[in-house]
């Protein structure tokens, strides 16, 4: 019984492949919008020399441009893909240490150290004001 | 023999390579992760680069034909920042509640994170060009190397600190958190995810996404303001203290 719905299931879901592949093609105006937005903040930051980086201009402008429900429909899969797999794109970077090993040679223990406890203070920090400021509201 | 030898050279001088070896190598880190329940050490950005790292020092392979392929997959974080405003609207109306508490909370995390830093490193002597490369390290990488490059820090250095920053918090924030008794009911799941994007950018707020979707959504929320605010306020601080 349950074995012949998920048959039909399929069947209707496969027989109506449209709206999916709408949904494949809106994904991908999602990923042309990130893209223009960012690319229009990078050229910005390059001709005004500007201190914000680029992407985070294009940010801004995804910002104000997810007032129309087009561009809502069309960022929402591509941004919700990019953003689970975030951490796949920081390998290549986090490979790239292997080529800077040479300034923990001679600062290797303190530069550890400095960065182990400074993260430590951002993240007890944030979160403490945060339960605070939450408390007393 | 001589055709394994042929194919090896074709594989390792082409572009492939890289791409390949770094969506293999994340997907089988990140389901060894799900797995151990998301256990911190077994953190999927640790274990992939350490594993590809060393693949690279065994082979002899130089880490700019590496990359020749894995650009492919770090060009993204441009488009992925952008994609940040999307979690933004989403909760714009929480935003609206709470801008103020939030806003404050980002500033004091991400001042702490940079003075203690700046302090810290001072005092061990480290010189000005590393201490400079360090101040925005709670921002995602490609941000921290613009910023570092405008105050007088060595880029590749900040996207090195920014990257170890990241691991860092996202291994240790759970025991940071449990020491400081921060819940885990809403709003405390709310807390640990907005220090995670604050302290520990993209590499933090992934941590918080995989535990909690709250969290996930305060840390993607943190991860914008901080690079918003460090990359607005961090050139003119040093300016001024300059």
């Amino acid at each position: 019984m349950k074995a012949d719905e998920r048959h039909t299931q399929q069947v209707s879901s496969t027989s109506t492949t449209a709206p999916s592949n709408a949904g494949s093609m809106l994904a991908l105006r999602g990923f042309a919008w990130l893209l223009a937005l960012q690319t229009i903040g990078e050229l910005l930051v390059r001709q005004f020399e500007l201190t914000v980086p680029g992407p985070v201009l294009g940010m801004l402008f995804l910002l104000v441009a997810l007032r129309w429900r087009a561009v809502q429909t069309a960022v929402s899969s591509c941004a919700e893909f990019l953003l689970t797999h975030l951490s796949l794109l920081f390998v290549p970077v986090g490979v790239g240490v292997m080529t800077h090993l040479g300034i923990f040679d001679t600062y290797g223990w303190r530069i550890a150290l400095v960065l182990v406890l400074s993260t430590w203070a951002g993240l007890s920090v944030t979160a403490l004001v945060l339960r605070w400021l939450q408390k007393t509201k | 023999m001589l055709d394994f030898v042929e194919l090896w050279v074709y594989l390792t001088t082409g572009p492939l390579f890289g791409l390949t070896s770094t969506v293999i190598v994340y997907v089988l880190a990140q389901a060894i992760y799900s797995q151990l329940n998301h256990a911190p050490w077994a953190n999927p950005v640790l274990w992939s680069v350490l594993f590809i790292a060393s693949i690279l020092l065994l082979t002899g392979i130089q880490y700019p034909v590496y990359f020749a392929g894995a650009q492919f997959i770090h060009v993204l974080l441009g488009p992925a920042v952008v994609a940040l405003a999307w979690p933004l609207w989403q909760r714009r109306a929480a935003l609206k509640n709470a801008w103020r508490e939030l806003l404050f909370a980002a500033l004091a995390g991400g001042a702490a994170a940079i003075a203690s830093a700046f302090i810290l490193g001072k005092l061990l002597g480290l010189p000005m060009t590393v201490l400079l490369s360090m101040v925005p390290k709670s921002v995602t990488a490609p941000v921290a190397m613009g910023v570092a490059q405008q105050i007088g820090g060595i880029p590749a250095l900040a996207a090195v600190f920014a990257v170890l920053t990241g691991l860092i918090g996202a291994i240790s924030a759970k025991y940071i958190f449990d020491f400081f008794g921060i819940k885990t009911d809403p709003l405390g799941w709310s807390q640990r995810g907005f220090a995670l994007g604050t302290a520990a950018h993209g590499i933090g707020a992934a941590r918080a996404l995989q535990v909690n979707a709250d969290a996930g959504a305060y840390a993607a929320l943190a991860l914008a303001v901080q690079v918003l605010l460090a990359s607005i306020l961090i050139p003119i601080g040093v300016q001024i203290l300059r």
